[in-house]
Parts: structure tokens; sequence; C-alpha cells
């Protein structure tokens, strides 16, 4: 409660909460795309591309404003996808090499470049670092003016072109074929991608960045299946997580930024892929253990009506044994029948004997037609 | 030259040979951004190691941390197998939450101890050659050389003694485990190599350069040979020569030798990847360009066969007549014309062009392929 009130009445925690509620809803919903298009690790080569960017953008203008910073990082990281894309399409280098490579190969000779300006003399650099873990608490009102208007820019060309995104996003081949310009839908697509990611740097930081592009679209993946809700879903993990890791961080010591808030996130897939319906983990576990009862009832209920078969009287009882002559799992028999009973299929007839009912007839028959069919 | 310069420049070479013949493998393998994955997810193997024995070069934290490489490459693959998400997501998830894991430790119980995050993504090989390595009193050079000189030894008796295991898992992994040669066994095996290697570097050039040493000279090697061993040496020399080169950049620029080794690799790869003699950007225009004069060429012959003796001929055959009937440019017409006279399959006189034997022959070939 005390952080609630706080966060509306203290200004650095609102500032903070704030830009970190931006970062998340603007990568979490851009960060689906990464992720849906198999292209999850992009982010972490465009963030690490992005550091030379910053430190060039100062040294040309000695100026620690937000807008010249960001402009940087946001043509560095391009340059960075850029370089990626030409690496994969002109030489037989896989995808994950060039990553590989232009990830750290732009991230070394960013921190060349920052260690060149720390030795500059009279050089306020002070603060270029934070950009390496990202530093919330010290994140100013122009900086979240900044974030906000560049991420609701990116947005709102996410919801303009969202369908030729979508149709990049599950049918390339088709979107081509119907005259779109893949590639220039493609390049819009990374610059929004880009754009997510130079708004979070001064958040969470360059190292970490790609985190909280992949993990909320990784979480909300898992509860729908339509793009829309996906998308929606992780803006809203996105802002969750950016809000509690930054406001824990800011009201912690010794807490940095980045870590709390992919860590929070982390929490949010672990959650997502063991217990979203469905498609998590634990209600796999449930589908395969309700499966195999249905699977060796269903055997005993077969067992049953192929015994019924053999007589002239369709509801004509037949004693357990011979059930149990009819399996691998004599010890399961009776409990089958138990569930069988409960479910109306089958009914005791004196001793020791079970006869199917009418619904279980039914059953039985369906049971049967199908295995036929297939 | 001094001592400590010359140390550092063996320390960070020795280094990059080591990460570069695991890198071949990672690369080959594609497998490149496990590398990333490794040397970030270490960090809290390392400081867990560190709370254990308070001395960043005790053995337990290069088995602690080559552990938690492994137990990184498990979890990936883990979540990979649940096929809830696709495997880059899987490394892109779980690197940064454990890498997450350690900067926080490090924030709370170890702040004020020689361990700190700028020094594990960047390392600094400046002060790799202090601590030394000291038998009876008697120097014996730097405790990073030796550190990383057993690492290096380890990875070569590795590659020497897995050698043909290792090529057949990696180029065909389906027919290594059908023969029985465990490519899974080999898979980790290799993993917890690029996890001793991380954590024996980090400390000396940082876990990023780390990636650019496994990952860049390994892909200059590759646009470089097609054989396993040729590519292994391109790589640990390409490697070395960054290692090298990045440091007299570093004392040039008076920058971070570990930043200025990864600018290096980048700069050897773009060499290597404009220059290369057969795949490179260069070599490619200029086969594009060459089957582009040679196919003008033949285009040229077939046009003149065609028209040969007929009464079209002295229409036709003409050079300004082929930017009307072949849309050539002039200057293209030209080029083709020339190239082929100097052939020896067109004659000029003028503006008019005919046929030698040769041409003719060289003409009908054409039009039968």
């Amino acid at each position: 409660m005390d952080v609630l009130q706080a966060l509306f009445s203290d200004y650095t925690l609102r500032t903070v909460a704030l830009g970190a509620a931006t970062l998340g809803v603007v990568s979490g919903s851009l960060g689906t795309f990464a992720v849906l298009r198999g292209q999850s690790l992009l982010g972490d080569a465009i963030s690490h591309a992005a550091l030379p960017g910053i430190a060039v953008a100062f040294l040309l203008t000695s100026s620690k404003a937000p807008l010249v910073l960001v402009l940087g990082a946001a043509l560095a990281g391009w340059l960075g996808t850029l370089a990626v894309m030409q690496i994969t399409e002109r030489s037989r280098i896989p995808f994950d090499a060039a990553l590989g490579l232009v990830l750290s190969v732009f991230f070394g000779f960013g921190m060349m470049l920052l260690t060149v300006i720390q030795r500059l003399p009279n050089a306020n650099q002070a603060g270029l670092d934070k950009f390496l873990f990202g530093q919330a608490a010290a994140l100013l009102t122009a900086d979240v003016v900044v974030m906000a208007v560049l991420g609701a820019v990116a947005l709102l060309v996410m919801v303009l072109f969202w369908k030729e995104f979508k149709l990049l996003l599950f049918d390339p081949d088709y979107a081509a074929s119907l005259g779109f310009p893949i590639r220039a839908i493609d390049v819009l697509l990374t610059t929004l991608l880009v754009i997510a990611i130079v708004i979070g740097l001064q958040t969470v930081g360059v190292v970490l960045m790609s985190a909280i592009l992949i993990a909320p679209a990784a979480a909300a993946r898992q509860w729908t299946d339509r793009l829309t809700l996906v998308v929606l879903l992780a803006a809203v993990f996105g802002a969750l997580s950016g809000v509690a890791g930054a406001v824990l961080s800011a009201t912690t010591q010794r807490l940095p930024t980045g870590p709390t808030i992919v860590l929070c996130a982390t929490v949010l897939v672990v959650v997502s892929l063991l217990f979203a319906p469905n498609r998590g983990v634990v209600a796999g576990w449930w589908r395969t253990l309700r499966n195999r009862r249905v699977l060796r009832t269903a055997g005993v209920l077969e067992d049953l009506y192929t015994l019924a078969l053999q007589h002239p009287d369709l509801h004509h009882g037949h004693a357990i044994g011979a059930l149990r002559t009819m399996t691998a799992r004599p010890a399961s028999v009776e409990p089958s029948l138990q569930v069988l009973e409960r479910r109306g299929w089958v009914e005791p007839k004196g001793e020791e004997a079970w006869a199917l009912t009418d619904d279980g007839l039914v059953m039985a028959r369906q049971l049967c037609g199908e295995k036929e069919e297939a | 030259m001094t001592p400590a310069q010359l140390e550092i420049q063996l320390i960070t070479a020795v280094t990059a040979a080591a990460c570069a013949l695991v890198g071949v493998f990672l690369v080959l393998r594609r497998s490149a951004m496990l590398s990333d994955a490794i040397s970030h997810a270490i960090l809290p193997g390392i400081v867990l190691g560190f709370f254990l024995t308070e001395d960043l070069a005790s053995p337990v934290l290069l088995i602690a941390a080559a552990g938690t490489g492994i137990v990184t490459v498990a979890i990936i693959e883990a979540v990979g197998n649940t096929r809830l998400v696709k495997q880059d997501a899987a490394i892109g998830l779980v690197f940064p939450a454990l890498f997450s894991i350690g900067v926080i430790l490090i924030a709370r119980f170890a702040s004020g101890v020689h361990l700190d995050t700028d020094a594990v993504l960047l390392g600094d090989p400046a002060f790799a050659w202090i601590e030394r390595f000291s038998v009876g009193g008697r120097d014996l050079g730097p405790k990073a050389l030796w550190l990383m000189g057993s690492i290096l030894v380890l990875i070569v008796g590795f590659v020497v003694l897995f050698y043909k295991e290792l090529k057949l898992a990696t180029f065909d992994s389906a027919l290594a485990a059908a023969l029985g040669f465990a490519p899974i066994a080999l898979h980790y095996a290799l993993m917890s190599l690029v996890s001793v290697t991380a954590v024996g570097a980090f400390d000396v050039v940082g876990s990023i350069l780390v990636v650019a040493l496994m990952i860049a000279p390994p892909a200059a090697a590759y646009l470089l040979t097609d054989r396993l061993p040729v590519l292994l040496g391109l790589a640990v020399g390409i490697g070395v020569a960054s290692a090298v080169g990045g440091y007299w950049l570093a004392r040039l620029l008076d920058a971070s030798i570990a930043g200025a080794m990864a600018t290096m690799t980048g700069v050897l790869f773009a060499l290597v990847f404009a220059f290369a003699p057969e795949r490179g950007l260069v070599a490619q225009a200029r086969r594009r360009a060459s089957q582009r004069r040679e196919f003008a060429r033949r285009m040229l012959l077939v046009h003149l066969l065609h028209h040969e003796h007929t009464p079209e001929a002295e229409r036709e055959c003409r050079v300004p007549h082929l930017q009307e009937h072949l849309r050539w440019e002039p200057s293209f017409a030209e080029t083709a014309v020339r190239y082929a006279e100097r052939t020896g399959t067109v004659r000029r006189a003028g503006d008019r062009l005919s046929l030698t034997a040769t041409g003719r022959t060289a003409a009908q070939e054409a039009m039968v392929e």
C-alpha cells in the first residue's frame, strides 16, 4: 500500500513507473512480432549494436539530451540489423553466427569509444555507462516524454500497418503474391523494433534489453492463439514487469533496475509456461493423465462389448473374471468399471458380473466405429 | 616493448586461440548464440564460486561456472523441448534471467570486492599480468597466462582426440548417432569446453569479447576455406591477429583493450567478407560481371549467326542496332563487342559486325547448349 501511495505522490517514483510502463507496453507489443517470426535474438543484436551509436552521438554533439542519444542508438541499431541481413544474404554464414558477430563487435566498438570518451579532457561523460545496465532511478521527465512520444509513434504505425504485419508474420509468400512490398514492410517492422529497443536502453540497459522484448511475448503467447490478444497481453505483461521491476529497484537499495525487470518478466514467463490453460505444461500433464485413464476405461468398455456380442442379449451380464483375462492389466479392470458406472455406461448385474447400459452400448459402438474408420 | 606488454599480448593471444578453436564448432553447428548465452549465464556460477572461495583465480570457480554453463544449455533445451517457445526464444529467455541473478547477487552481496559487473562484461587485459604464478618464490609468469594456457591445451587435446567424432557430429549428427558416436554427449562436452573457456576468459577479456573471439574469427575463416583443418588453423590465426592488432589499436587510442580487440575481430571479418578470394563481395561481383559479359557475347554471336547471309544482315549486324534489338545500353554494347573481338569470335569493320570462323562454331555450340 505504501508503494501504491508513493506511486502517486512521489515525483521520482512516478516518473520511473511511467517510464517503465511505456517501455513495457512498447517492447511487449512489438517484441511479439519478433518472437513469432523466429527472430527473438535479433533484439539482442540490435540493443548491443546501439551502444556505439550512443557513444558517437555524444562524441559528435557533446550533448546528453535524450533525443540525441536515442537517435544515435537507433541509427547504430539499424545499421547493425542491416549488417546482419547483408552478412546472411551475401555469404554462407548462418543467421545466428551473424547475430553474434554483429552483437559482440558493435558492443566492443562501443565500449572502446566509451573508454576513449572517458579519457577526453573535460568530457561530461558521466551517465553514459548507465546504458549498460540501465538506471531507472535516473530517469527524468524529459526522458519519459521522449520515450512516450517515440513509443506512441511506433504503436500508431503498428496499428496502421496491422494487416500488413500480420500477413508478413504468417504467410510472407502469399503477401508477396498479393503485391505487397514485403521487403519494405520487413524494414518498417524492423525499424519499429529498433525504436522499441532504444526506448528501453536507458532503463534496462543494452545487455538485458532483449529479454524485455522476448519475455512478455513468450508469456502472452501461451494464453491465446489470436494475434490481437497476444499483442495486447504482451503489452500488459511488459508494463507489469516494467513497473514492478522499476519500482522495486527504485525503492530498494542496491537492486539494479534492468536485472530486476528481467526477473519480474521471467516470473511471468515461468508461470505462463506452467499454468496457461491448453498450452501450459501442467495442462499438458493433466491431459495426458486423463487420456491415459480414458484409454484404460475405454479398453474395458470395448472388452465388455466384445463379450456382449457373443451373447444373444446385448445387456447380458458378464463375469469380471472374463474381463480380467482380456487385458494385460487385470488390476485396473475394477476401478475402470467403477468409472464407467459413474458415467452410466455399465451396470452391475448380479454377483461379480457387469453389463452394458443403453448409453454404454452407443458409446462402445462409437468407439469401435471410430477405430474401424481409422 | 616492456615485459608486461609482451605478457598482455601473450595472454590475449592464447585466449583468442582457445576461443577460436571452440568457436569453429559453434559456428558450424549453428549454435553460435549459445556462446552468448553461456558467457552471460556463467555469471551466477562465478559469483557463487567466489562466495565459496573468496578467490577469483580458484579452480572451484572454474568448475562451478562450467557447471552453470552446462545447466544453462540443459535449461535452454528443456524449455525449447516443451515446444511452447522456439529454440531461439528459449535462449533469449534463459540467459538474461541467469545473468540478472548474477548481477543482483553482485550488487547486493559483493559490492566493494574485486567483482563488478562492468569487469565481467568487459574485463580488462591491461591488468591481467599483475597476478603472478610462482612456485617456491620463483616467478613463472602471470596466472592468467597459465590458466588460459591450460585451457588451450585442454581444448587442443579434446579436438585432436575427438577430431573424427567432432567432424562427423558437426556435419552429420544423424549419421553420428546412427554409428553410435553419442553426438549428444559430444555436444555437452563441447558446451562444457565453451563454458570453461568463457570462465577462464571472462576475467581477462570480459564476456562480450569472449563472444566476439568465438564467433568472428571462425566466421571469417569459414569464408576462406572448405576444409576443417584449414578452417581451424585460419580461425586461430585470425583470432591471434585480432588480439595483437587490438592491443596496439588500444594503445594508439588509449582505449579499452577488450573493446579494441572486439573491434579488430570485426575489422578482420569485414576485410574477409569483402575480399575473400571466392566468397568475398568483390569476388562475387566480379564473377557476376564476367558471367554477364560471357552471356552477352553468346547473345551477340547467336544474333549475328541468325542474320548471317540474310537480306537484313546489313541492317541487323551493326553496333548501334544492338541497342534496339537486345536492349543494351550503348556502353554495354561496346563492352560486349570488344570482349567478343578480343576472344576472336567477331570482326568489326566500322559499325558492321561479322562472325569469324571460331565465332560461328561458338554460336552453334551456344545454341545447342
